[in-house]
């Protein structure tokens, strides 16, 4: 019997398993999922745990109870990929063969990168949302906050969820009028980007909205040195930004197994990968899903919810011979919390970047518009995560193809996204 | 499209001055491009711009400067001094290349 071996039981890893599991007979092929931990975190909540609205005890479930009956789950980490001999070595110095590898082992956070962030102040001064850890301590440090200078920091692209940061500004700027001291805190968001985000007509609307909420904006700073003691962010073209309280966002890489085996990954650790069929460049029988994947699509868990019908069709193509099917556009969608109850909705795809209209059809939820029901839309999408996206069902109305029928489309919004000229310099 | 002209020859341009047909930059244009940009090419800026250049036929698009840094030879610290207003963009746009496709 042919097998399939998974690293990674994180989004992306839990729902090919269980998505290839239903695909696939019980004697057409072995499923395993390789994770060095069994500890399944619900990244979505993270952002929303320092302002006291998420339990962080409820965001982690076990891992193998996210998989179903006839997939096998093995704890070990991964020391490293034998391309050539299709096999993967565990840490604890066994083997396992493969037919097929699926790598969903996501993207890690590299502090220690950058000069001083994991330094004098860390945990401190100077934290990140962006892992269970750090987002209760935030916690604690938020509510001890009485005023000062806040910054909320991205030390440079590609980060996981790129809309995170944004939302942490707005829900901060909610959390301090909340407590009545708005006035004594000053916020700042410092971006490596020339704008809020990264398509233009969403970066307009989330500049305006910061703008609305007091909130500075600090572009093209590209971090080199965080200074936790004197609380000052240095960029490398040597501008600074005072803080008495930082909130970072820390560089981003594939695991370190990565690059201890030859041939799979790139500079920074990530797979390169088709971004059409999700198939590695390094092999033909290695696919990858979700953040580890080096293709020009957001780090993000819808992401890997449309990867995976396309996925899971395509190993199933690729076991019985057959051409694999180009079928994925990069389409992503994500929920903004703007604060005060309400959310904006942002969709788009390789080709296309977000605009305002509806979705997913003309009397769907407001896109790039503030709304109580994207909030609420937000809300229910924990539940989904569990009961739909890991199982690996498909959400109704909500497939992999990106939705065109309630947007509305500048004109000049296409190829690459290049901003629409308003005015023409005479 | 914009055209503008670098040692006597005619080139297409975007808005920002990046070529959008690498093949029709020569070496011999670098210099001219980089004094546009405030600088004055040394042996050093020159390791970036052929790395820019290796790495775009590579791969279609110019490395970021964290890339950049890592696979270069030059220190990201020491690309800033090279390239003061941000070395990714300026670096392909003096070797010739699109400008680097943000991340997302």
């Amino acid at each position: 019997m042919r097998r399939i071996v998974i690293l990674g039981g994180g989004t992306g890893g839990t729902l090919i398993a269980n998505r290839l599991r239903r695909l696939l007979g019980p004697r057409a092929a072995e499923i395993v999922v390789v994770d060095a931990d069994d500890e399944h975190v619900y990244q979505p909540g993270l952002l929303f745990v320092p302002f006291g609205l998420t339990d962080p005890a409820g965001l982690t479930r076990p891992r193998h109870r996210q998989l179903r009956p006839g997939i096998a789950f093995r704890r070990a980490a991964v020391d490293r990929v034998d391309l050539e001999q299709d096999a993967v070595w565990l840490a604890d110095g066994t083997s396992l063969g493969y037919d097929v590898l699926v790598i969903a082992t996501g993207a890690r956070l590299i502090p220690e990168e950058t000069e001083g962030l994991a330094g004098p102040g860390w945990m401190d001064k100077v934290f990140t949302f962006y892992s269970l850890d750090g987002a209760v301590a935030l916690r604690s440090a938020l509510s001890r906050f009485d005023g000062g200078r806040l910054v909320v920091g991205v030390a440079d692209m590609p980060i996981k969820c790129p809309v995170a940061p944004l939302e942490f500004s707005f829900l901060a700027d909610w959390y301090f009028r909340q407590r009545k001291i708005r006035d004594r805190v000053e916020l700042t968001f410092v971006t490596p980007l020339d704008g809020a985000f990264t398509k233009p007509v969403a970066s307009r609307e989330l500049s305006g909205l910061l703008n609305d909420k007091g909130v500075d904006l600090v572009t093209e700073f590209n971090t080199g040195e965080v200074d936790g003691q004197a609380g000052r962010l240095i960029s490398y073209d040597g501008r600074e930004v005072g803080f008495d309280l930082a909130v970072m966002v820390p560089l981003h890489g594939g695991q370190a197994y990565v690059d201890r085996s030859p041939g799979l990954g790139d500079e920074l650790g990530f797979i390169p990968t088709d971004e059409r069929t999700l198939q590695s460049k390094a092999r033909p029988n290695v696919f990858v899903i979700g953040d580890a994947a080096g293709i020009p699509a957001s780090k993000a868990g819808s992401v890997a919810h449309f990867e995976g019908e396309i996925l899971a069709r395509n190993i199933s193509r690729y076991l019985a011979g057959e051409p694999l099917d180009a079928a994925f556009d990069g389409h992503t969608n994500c929920f903004i919390e703007t604060g005060f109850g309400k959310a904006l909705l942002i969709d788009f795809n390789y080709g296309t970047e977000p605009v305002t209209g509806r979705f997913p059809g003309r009397l769907g939820l407001p896109l790039l518009r503030q709304s109580r029901l994207n909030h609420a839309g937000k809300l229910a999408f924990g539940w989904l995560y569990w009961h739909v996206l890991l199982p690996g069902r498909e959400i109704p109305a909500v497939r992999s193809p990106m939705p065109t029928a309630g947007k509305h489309s500048p004109a000049s919004s296409g190829q690459g996204g290049s901003p629409p000229q308003t005015r023409k310099a005479r | 499209m914009p055209t503008t002209t670098y040692t006597g020859t005619e080139v297409t341009v975007n808005d920002e001055g990046f070529f959008t047909d690498p093949s029709q930059w020569r070496e011999d244009m670098a210099p001219q491009i980089a004094h546009g940009e405030g600088i004055e090419l040394t042996d050093r800026h020159w390791q970036v711009i052929k790395f820019m250049r290796h790495e775009y036929e590579a791969k279609g698009t110019g490395p970021t400067v964290r890339v950049l840094g890592k696979t270069s030879g030059v220190t990201v610290k020491e690309l800033y001094q090279l390239f003061p207003k941000g070395p990714a963009k300026t670096a392909a746009k003096i070797a010739g290349i699109p400008k680097p496709r943000g991340c997302i």
